[in-house]
């Protein structure tokens, strides 16, 4: 199975177990240490995930907040390189898919093809590369498609139309729809357009859509699913979480945070 | 008439952002197209450049420096405009052109503090609400130009990741601008960033090079052997440079910081070392980063120096010989800096005492411009502590 096909099969798999959107937690690999991110992958998976999204460490991350931005700073004062990060994918990438999250330069220094490659040996699903829009993609778009990886793209509440459609029409996997206008972090409270942000963004594409960027608790978790997303994905919460115990203690953490995003996601009458 | 902006300087540049910038860049670049053919904004802007700027800034003989280079130097004296230096052409543009898109925040980066301090003036002037990021590491170095905005109204954010200087500001500015698109302008200070970024900057900064050009003519009766700039992102260089560029007898110097030495990886100067470029702050051009794509820190005593990226443009003029970038160290500039002061009575900024450097250290040529795109002022503190340290220099 290709990786895109693996992404929609975990779509459809969460439905059919009584979810209403699949849940996608966000794990900074190499953070707080190479071994521990691994152990909280794995925690994640035991906890609900259906699918993982990898983000490596990168030095300069402008649409990541300050949690996300910190943590991978850490990782990298404490020596993590792209090639180990990447590692972390194959702890767990045949029980859910993985899909990398790693900005533009990261993947460009290696090259597309050799990126791609790196991560068809790691058993990644897919790519999301949070600073190539569409004008920048299409050579990306191109090196995954030949080896069946999902260029998952971002669009935002404010992306016109005509260009989301055109976002849309080349989305692969997802479309990873930021709700809020901001970086990554959590926030108080849901953006009551989201239902509208949601709804045009499925009008313009076949394949599922996700939703990111600020959703912190389980009652946010399944506010999203209500407004209708196929897919919930949390970062921040779960970065900040795992960074405030104790190594040791951080996947235990991370599981049963999972479980309770997850478990909020069930649709209310349909326990599976 | 156009509808848009080039996007790339042959591979350079280009617009490597979050989808969530790029309705704003959209808006930002039809908004310029239409100001750029519009009279009465381009009456505006010029009337302003030359009643509160005080253009055209002079160009000038530097005879004691001079005697000293071995051939005639011409200072262009952007250090003489309102403000200091020549930040404050592209900070006054870009905050009119912000008023003209209805916008009532701006937001700015700074390393020696002059963009801040150009961008809280001209927000001033303009009554609209200003935020500067500067690196908590340059707001220690340049603590006088931290007041200057204070005192303008504007609101410094200190930034403390990273190096704690440049690279760190530019990007809280970008993540501010991400999260308040709606009713921000973000004024980048250089001619770096996401398209239409590096063509608005060297648009509203060619003055420099078209005044001098004619400037030059009118003094010496000739075109210049050499024009020479220092390049951090590359503003008032490029600024200088594109007037002379179909001058194909005039040689282009840009000139970066050496830091405390190319060979020992602690300098600014991606420009003159040309490893394999990348992307940093939107664009993809001439960077410093390692086998990864990480982006390495850069060093400089001059903190408008000290960044690790370079305008595309410039990447671009360097691939097809048209400008060559070379690198001035940390001592060589605090030396030019001394000198100029004794010999001309002119304190130069460090940024622009790393060009002067070089016209001393390159003697062979009819006759040099060089781009005293700031003055000194602000480094003083900076400078009798190194120049304590270093002994007196001569």
């Amino acid at each position: 199975m290709s990786g895109v096909e693996r992404i929609a099969a975990a779509f459809e798999a969460a439905r059919s177990d009584g979810r209403g959107a699949a849940l996608m937690p966000y794990l900074m690999s190499a953070y707080p240490d190479l071994d521990t991110s691994r152990e909280i992958a794995q925690a994640y998976v035991d906890g609900g995930a259906d699918l993982i999204e990898l983000g490596i460490p990168f030095s300069d991350p402008l649409a990541d907040g300050s949690v996300i931005h910190a943590a991978g700073v850490a990782a990298l004062n404490a020596g993590a390189h792209v090639y180990e990060s990447l590692q972390v994918a194959r702890t767990v990438s045949d029980q859910v898919p993985v899909v990398v999250m790693c900005y533009a330069n990261l993947v460009l220094a290696r090259g597309l093809e050799r990126f791609a490659d790196m991560l068809v040996e790691v058993g990644a699903s897919g790519l999301i590369v949070p600073d190539l829009p569409l004008e920048e993609a299409p050579a990306a778009l191109a090196a995954c498609d030949q080896r069946g990886l999902a260029l998952v793209p971002l669009v935002a509440p404010a992306t016109p139309d005509e260009r989301l459609h055109q976002i849309g029409a080349r989305a692969r996997g997802f479309l990873y729809t930021v709700s809020v206008t901001g970086t990554t972090g959590e926030r108080a409270v849901n953006d009551g357009a989201l239902p509208g942000v949601l709804a045009r963004a499925r009008a313009h594409t076949d394949v599922p859509v996700a939703v990111g960027f600020g959703i912190s608790t389980p009652e946010q978790a399944a506010a999203a699913m209500q407004a209708g997303a196929d897919g919930v994905i949390i970062g921040s919460r779960l970065v900040r979480a795992v960074g405030e115990v104790a190594p040791a203690d951080a996947p235990a953490q991370a599981r049963a945070l999972v479980e309770a995003f997850s478990g909020a996601l069930v649709v209310p009458g349909r326990d599976s | 008439m156009s509808t848009t902006l080039p996007h790339r300087f042959g591979p350079y540049g280009g617009q490597y952002v979050p989808e969530l910038l790029m309705p704003a860049l959209t808006e930002l670049e039809a908004a310029w197209i239409e100001a750029s053919e519009d009279a009465a904004f381009q009456a505006r802007l010029t009337s302003l450049l030359n009643d509160y700027v005080g253009r055209p800034s002079p160009l000038y003989l530097a005879e004691r420096l001079s005697e000293v280079a071995g051939h005639p130097v011409y200072l262009k004296r952007e250090d003489l405009n309102h403000t200091g230096a020549h930040k404050i052409n592209n900070a006054l543009g870009q905050a009119l052109l912000a008023k003209r898109m209805g916008k009532t925040r701006i937001i700015a980066e700074t390393g020696a503090g002059q963009h801040g301090v150009a961008s809280a003036t001209a927000c001033a002037l303009l009554d609209l609400e200003c935020v500067v990021y500067m690196g908590t590491e340059d707001i220690r170095r340049q603590r006088p130009n931290v007041q200057r905005m204070e005192l303008l109204g504007a609101t410094v954010v200190g930034v403390d990741a990273g190096a704690r200087t440049l690279k760190e500001a530019v990007s809280a500015a970008i993540r501010d601008w991400v999260t308040n698109v709606a009713d921000t302008h973000y004024i980048i200070g250089s001619a770096v960033g996401p398209a239409p970024y590096p063509v608005i900057v060297r648009e509203l900064q060619r003055i420099i090079g078209e005044e001098a050009r004619a400037q030059v003519l009118e003094k010496a009766g000739r075109l210049p052997e050499r024009v020479i700039a220092c390049v951090g992102g590359g503003s008032n260089s490029i600024g200088i440079f594109i007037p002379f560029v179909d001058d194909a007898d005039v040689q282009l110097i840009g000139v970066e910081a050496a830091g405390e030495g190319v060979e020992t990886g602690r300098h600014g100067a991606p420009l003159t070392v040309a490893g394999r470029a990348g992307v940093l702050h939107g664009s993809y051009s001439a960077i410093m980063q390692d086998e990864d794509g990480q982006i390495l820190e850069a060093h400089s005593i001059s903190a408008g120096l000290d960044y690790p990226g370079s305008g595309p443009e410039h990447a671009w003029l360097r691939d097809q010989g048209r400008a060559s970038y070379h690198a001035i160290t940390d001592q060589q500039a605090l030396d030019a800096f001394a000198l100029t002061a004794r010999l001309e009575g002119i304190i130069p900024a460090l940024e622009s005492s790393h060009a002067i450097a070089w016209t001393l250290a390159n003697p062979d040529s009819a006759i040099d411009v060089v781009c005293l795109s700031g003055r000194g002022d602000k480094d003083l503190a900076e400078v009798l502590d190194k120049l304590g340290i270093a002994g007196p220099a001569s």
